[in-house]
């Protein structure tokens, strides 16, 4: 399937990245390329296959519940672009 | 008395533990090198007075008999994927403008321990994206090798600053990260020995995540043992990430026996590409009569899966990406672009502070997650993977370790192949597959293309044997007695 414009700018604002009007064709070029190289996956067979999801055959490490670290705000907010008040400061979200 | 930048990781650990020259002295010549290399921008943050600090502490503990090891007191350097307290962390990209982490990640945390001295945060690929080290926010980084043509080259990537450092001789060693060939490619272009251990051996919590369920942390150093050395560094289980495997680290640098008589190397026929220079081919075969001078016995094996490796990858990987990088919403840490709506801010903050390989490589992801093509492509990407892992388990059914090349060239020239996105990702080839099963590999330097630029081979084992990964290695590496000294400069 062939991505178009349109597509690119949907993917875009999934992504939340904006993308100017003006590389929306050129991307789109760009990214048909590598999905119609990627598409040849399509010739091997994978019935019966199932998915790799851990590299390590391995069950992952529990802990114990606990907490273990924390309270220290001011190293949390130490890189905020905008801290206020012991939060983070967003554009206005409810009206 | 040569230079003291000329020194092996090794060597200057024994002049350190013999009293011939301090820490002190050895991180000075570091920092020297460091600024007389600069044209090569294989730095993205200098940290000389951290450096000169922590080698004053190194040489008191070793005045008290309490040094800690063959780390304790040699300049290394650290690729600026890794976070560190205190100092700029940008993962080569603009979109971390200003990051100062307030913690260190645990691999260079254990560095810190074992006494390594950090004299810089290494330029890379940005999000280590790349195999060019020409995406990064911070400009390309050049490779110390000149050929014929006088053309500067890339060093590679995407821990081409890494890469370039320890060529030049600026450190004794230096931590890249490898998610698809990212140690290894560079580590061949430079003509250094770059390994990339089983996935779980190092940790990586703090380090900036590209493809989570492919990144490793790994050692670049001159020569084989010196590899083992910082390996063993910078190993080892952490409880703070759960894919980090709890098991005891062997003595990595004892592996290195020189004796690897009656070990199988297999030969992977599907690695023989068709174009691929005959240059690379000839080291290949020659890689394959040193096995057997050494008294190995070879053989052809088959990967079937091979051809399916990279595009297997392009979609794995820049799915985790994806995801992985929705963290940078202009609210916690990095560039904020202000926007009239909280989305407004996330697309203007994003769109400004990812470069054009990252936005695609999102893009890619982003696609291939969305709803009514997961299955199609990213479930079907995860059992192919499947199919390459189990083609090695097969292959190891039958031998020990694998040889093969470690790239299908030697370094390009500065800006080729950049328009080019499927050219560029084909660098990674032969260290793809490996690196999709998380098995453990290096590239030793083993000989020089016709241009006089060098050129890598590598050898990869099951999972956890490193310490075969390192016998083998010093074999190719005594039989090549590749000289690691950039010529052309």
């Amino acid at each position: 399937m062939a991505l178009d414009s349109n597509t690119v700018k949907k993917i875009a604002f999934l992504a939340r990245i904006k993308v100017p009007d003006s590389d929306l064709g050129g991307l789109a070029n760009e990214l048909n390329n590598i999905i119609g190289w990627v598409e040849q996956l399509g010739e091997v067979n994978t019935e019966g296959v199932e998915p790799m999801t851990s590299v390590a055959e391995m069950s992952l490490y529990k802990r114990a519940d606990e907490v273990t670290d924390g309270a220290y705000p001011e190293r949390v907010l130490a890189n905020a672009p905008e801290p206020e008040q012991g939060f983070y400061a967003v554009p206005k979200v409810v009206e | 008395m040569a230079a003291l930048t000329d020194l092996t990781l090794a060597e200057a650990a024994a002049g350190l533990a013999a009293g011939d020259f301090t820490s002190v002295e050895l991180t000075e010549a570091s920092l020297a090198a460091m600024e007389a290399g600069r044209a090569l921008n294989a730095f993205i943050t200098e940290t000389p007075e951290l450096a000169r600090a922590r080698a004053a502490e190194s040489d008191a503990r070793r005045g008290r008999g309490a040094a800690r090891g063959p780390l304790d007191g040699s300049p290394v350097a650290i690729k600026d994927l890794f976070c560190t307290e205190g100092v700029l962390t940008t993962a080569g990209s603009h979109i971390l403008d200003g990051f100062t982490p307030t913690y260190e990640s645990t691999v260079s945390q254990n560095l810190r321990d074992a006494g390594a001295v950090m004299i810089g945060k290494t330029n890379l690929d940005e999000f280590a994206m790349g195999s060019s080290n020409a995406t990064s926010y911070y400009g390309p980084v050049i490779n110390p090798w000149r050929a014929e043509d006088g053309k500067d080259r890339v060093p590679g990537g995407s821990s081409g600053g890494s890469a370039s450092s320890v060529a030049a001789r600026i450190c004794f060693g230096a931590t890249g990260t490898d998610t698809g060939g990212s140690i290894r490619q560079p580590g061949s272009f430079c003509g250094i020995v770059g390994m990339k251990p089983t996935y779980g051996r190092c940790s990586r919590w703090g380090i900036v995540a590209f493809a989570s369920s492919l990144d490793q942390a790994g050692p670049m150093t001159r020569t084989v043992r010196d590899s083992a050395l910082l390996l063993q560094g910078m190993a080892g289980h952490d409880p703070k990430d759960s894919t980090s495997t709890p098991v005891e680290l062997p003595d990595f640098a004892a592996a290195i026996s020189g004796d690897i008589r009656g070990m199988k190397i297999g030969i992977p026929k599907e690695y023989r590409l068709d174009g691929m220079p005959e240059e690379i081919e000839t080291l290949w075969r020659q890689g394959v009569a040193w096995m057997e001078a050494a008294g190995a016995e070879t053989r052809e094996v088959s990967l079937p899966h091979t051809k399916y490796a990279l595009p297997t990858y392009y979609i794995i990987a820049p799915a985790e990406a994806s995801s992985n990088l929705a963290r940078y919403d202009g609210v916690r840490y990095g560039l904020r672009v202000p926007g009239d709506s909280l989305d407004e801010m996330y697309e203007n903050t994003r769109g400004a502070g990812f470069g054009a390989e990252v936005r695609r490589r999102v893009l890619i992801g982003t696609y291939v997650l969305s709803a009514g093509y997961y299955d199609a492509y990213y479930i079907k990407a995860q059992r192919v993977r499947s199919l390459i892992a189990r083609d090695f388990d097969r292959a190891f059914e039958e031998v020990d370790a694998l040889l093969t090349p470690t790239a299908p060239s030697p370094a390009f020239a500065l800006g080729e192949k950049m328009d080019d996105p499927i050219a560029m990702y084909l660098n990674d080839v032969f260290t793809v597959p490996s690196s999709l099963a998380g098995l453990p590999a290096i590239s030793v330097p083993a000989g020089l293309s016709r241009e006089g630029l060098p050129l890598g081979l590598q050898i990869i084992t099951p999972a956890f044997d490193e310490e075969r990964v390192f016998r083998v290695g010093e074999v190719l590496e005594t039989a090549s007695s590749f000289d690691t000294r950039p010529r052309g400069a």
